[in-house]
């Protein structure tokens, strides 16, 4: 139970055979540090490059990182796969108690190879790998009723994750998440279909291990330090109080809401779905992940009543941010609250992720608008602010009983292909957009950015900081600068929410006491080699980034920067391809 | 102090749970107690948070109680806990047997297991953890 060396141990659990080992692996923990850059490297001796995501051969790396449970807000897992939406580079990141769970049952990572012939379930108590039958969890219409049952029957509460896929993971929706406690998410590029293809359910871990520092007075300290730094700051202040959805307003007036399709830039009804009315109407409870005394995690308590019984109500309680105010509300023009928490649960019990869900029924709908398909293909009368089609639609996408729902549930990108409005399919690189209509960093950034979503290189905060438009060649720079930064962070792993805490000096003093002496400059020139290492397994794995090119829709709305040019997309990523052909990456 | 003790007031020290609501489950009490030591992690905190049934409906805060009889003490079959003048007790580790018979008898669960030394985690009431709460949940009291 107890291990002295703690910091590079690799779980590999076999779902073919039902083995598992554990290999030590100092030789990339040392070079890599851990999360992404221990993740790229794992992922690279899968040798996966050319496999299909859907098969028994795409492995599943869930790794953790140095901070983790060791320094306040460490409280992400990076999960690594390839991915069915793209068919690319897959990496998706989830707090709750992942990663503090992960650390302390006594990993650096988990790789999951293989696939299992019917449904089971992973319980890792520390040591202890257990393969339990999960054929009658599979199958079940709520993510949330999974994840009850295995927490009763499983061990270790407050020390334990769980992670777990609904009925869209099982159907290879192929933008289908895994829930992680209930209110977290591995949301984007459709690692729940991998699990689902796997027939791997769910993974509880627990671990209430104790680990060691090297230098115990600096530790201490250093922890102190940056503690008071996170319960003091105003920015965590607001995380805390309004959550995400304080953006709703700001951006609604800056006119970088995408709105209907992105038909538009500002939502009529955006205060309905703002943070501000959200806190004062229907928040009902903070809640943190571990490790993380910032508590960001918004809960609605939505009061429903019975239909056929008087004063009858039972409450539901469900998470809400920003991406999905923008994706189940302003994108889908729902300004009704209740209307759009409800299509949040939905879209939460099925095990979807919202914001590629949000974008494929704007589509839809805008293509039905427009006639390219009828109700014929639907089956329903999408439309905008309607939320109870949409609510239905859920179950569409899940149950896919038509050719277009089949289509729909590989992403927007591929629905659009067959169905035509590849023009106002807001898809970048084969993932669906993020609730940034702020300019052409933002835009620029889902393009070159590793998993094409905003928080590769935040373009939509530099949008906010910049006046004029710098040439499109700087701006790319910028945000490849700002994307090799993250490759640290996020093999830390820190929640980014805290990235104004953890500049380089912080990151270095307090990598110190673990024994890992790695100063600032040092750790910048990791960043970049980490961003190489991930770019180059991008393009083994088929990305081109040539190919790139913005969905025609978003340079006919103006953005806070006015109308976008094409021309200048094409000049930055005439640069960006100039880059990595500078590194020998193409 | 000493007159205090003179006059029977203890200013005995124990870890209150004012207000369980007031938890968002961050775990930064936990982390902090097995912090006491400069380690990292779960494995020598002897407070614990876990969710009432599923984290929306809030969460229970296990702490040592500092019970005046404690049921701790009155299992141990050498003796090893020690009740303490005004409540709660004292680990006496080297007359440990480590038997487990007070993890059982605790009715709050409080009492943890150190698996590094295979003794019995108790709560010294020292109150880091109560340092690290940022929603004040928990704070170290005197008791008479």
């Amino acid at each position: 139970m107890y291990e002295p060396k703690p910091f590079s141990k690799v779980l590999y659990i076999d779902l073919n055979r039902r083995t598992s080992w554990v290999e030590e692996r100092d030789d990339l923990v040392e070079e890599w540090l851990g999360g992404i850059g221990l993740g790229i490297q794992l992922l690279k001796e899968e040798s996966m490059t050319s496999v299909d995501p859907l098969s028994p051969e795409n492995s599943i790396i869930l790794a953790v990182g140095p901070f983790n449970a060791t320094y306040p807000l460490g409280s992400k897992t990076v999960a690594l796969f390839k991915s069915p939406l793209t068919g690319n580079l897959g990496e998706s990141y989830a707090g709750g108690r992942s990663s503090v769970s992960i650390k302390l049952a006594g990993y650096m990572a988990i790789v999951i190879r293989g696939a299992s012939e019917t449904p089971i379930y992973l319980a890792i108590h520390e040591d202890r790998v257990h393969f339990r039958d999960a054929s009658a969890l599979w199958g079940m219409t709520s993510s949330f009723t999974v994840g009850r049952v295995i927490a009763e029957r499983e061990p270790s509460a407050g020390y334990r994750s769980i992670l777990r896929i609904g009925p869209a993971g099982e159907k290879l929706v192929r933008y289908a998440s895994v829930m992680v406690e209930s209110f977290r998410h591995f949301g984007r590029l459709g690692l729940g279909a991998v699990f689902g293809s796997k027939k791997l359910k769910a993974i509880v871990i627990s671990g209430r291990k104790a680990l060691k520092v090297e230098d115990k007075v600096a530790y201490k300290k250093v922890y102190d330090e940056i503690f008071e730094k996170a319960v003091r700051s105003g920015l965590m202040k607001k995380y805390h109080e309004l959550g995400t959805t304080m953006n709703v307003l700001p951006l609604n007036e800056l006119g970088a809401l995408p709105t209907m399709n992105l038909k538009s830039g500002r939502f009529e009804q955006a205060e309905n779905i703002s943070g501000e009315e959200m806190a004062s109407k229907v928040l009902g409870r903070r809640i943190a992940c571990s490790g993380c005394p910032v508590a960001c995690i918004h809960l609605a308590a939505l009061r429903e009543p019975y239909p056929h019984e008087p004063f009858f109500y039972k409450t539901v309680f469900i998470s809400y941010d920003y991406e999905l105010a923008y994706a189940l509300g302003s994108m889908l023009g729902i300004g009704k609250r209740e209307g759009f928490l409800k299509l949040l649960h939905f879209v939460e019990s099925a095990g979807l992720d919202a914001i590629s869900t949000g974008v494929c029924f704007a589509w839809a709908t805008e293509a039905l608008e427009k006639g390219l398909i009828s109700e014929r293909e639907t089956l329903l009368r999408l439309k905008w602010g309607d939320y109870e089609s949409y609510i239905k639609a859920v179950k569409m996408i899940v149950e896919q009983p038509n050719e277009f729902y089949k289509e729909l549930a590989l992403g927007v990108r591929n629905a659009s292909k067959h169905f035509g409005g590849e023009e106002f399919a807001l898809s970048f690189g084969g993932n669906e957009m993020p609730g940034y209509h702020t300019g052409p960093a933002a835009y620029l950034g889902f393009l070159v950015g590793g998993r094409h979503s905003h928080l590769d290189n935040a373009g939509y905060s530099l949008d906010q900081k910049i006046r004029e438009l710098p040439p499109p060649e700087e701006l790319v720079e910028k945000l490849i600068k700002e994307e090799s930064w993250r490759m640290v962070l996020n093999s830390l792993v820190i929640c980014l929410f805290a990235r104004g805490i953890y500049d380089a000096e912080t990151v270095s003093e307090a990598l110190d006491p673990l024994g890992i002496p790695v100063p600032p400059e040092e750790l910048h020139r990791l960043g970049r080699d980490i961003y190489k290492q991930r770019y180059s397994l991008k393009i083994q794995m088929g990305f081109d980034p040539t190919e790139l090119k913005p969905p025609g829709r978003i340079l006919e709305v103006p953005t806070p920067h006015g109308t976008l040019e094409e021309e200048y997309f094409e000049r930055g990523l005439k640069h960006f391809s100039n880059i990595l052909r500078d590194w020998d990456i193409i | 102090m000493r007159i205090y003790i003179e006059l029977g007031i203890y200013l005995t020290k124990r870890l209150s749970v004012l207000d369980s609501d007031l938890c968002v489950g961050c775990a930064s009490c936990m982390l902090a107690c097995t912090r006491r030591f400069a380690e990292v992690g779960y494995g020598k905190s002897a407070i614990h948070v876990r969710s009432a049934g599923g984290m929306e409906k809030g969460f229970i805060v296990v702490v040592c109680r500092a019970c005046l009889e404690p049921p701790c003490a009155k299992v141990c079959p050498e003796d090893a806990l020690v009740p303490r003048k005004g409540g709660g007790v004292i680990l006496k580790p080297e007359k440990c047997i480590a038997c487990g018979y007070c993890v059982e008898a605790c009715p709050f669960g409080a009492i943890f297991w150190d698996e590094e030394v295979n003794k019995p985690i108790i709560c010294v009431y020292c109150g880091y953890c109560a340092n690290y709460c940022p929603y004040n949940v928990i704070a170290l009291e005197e008791v008479r």
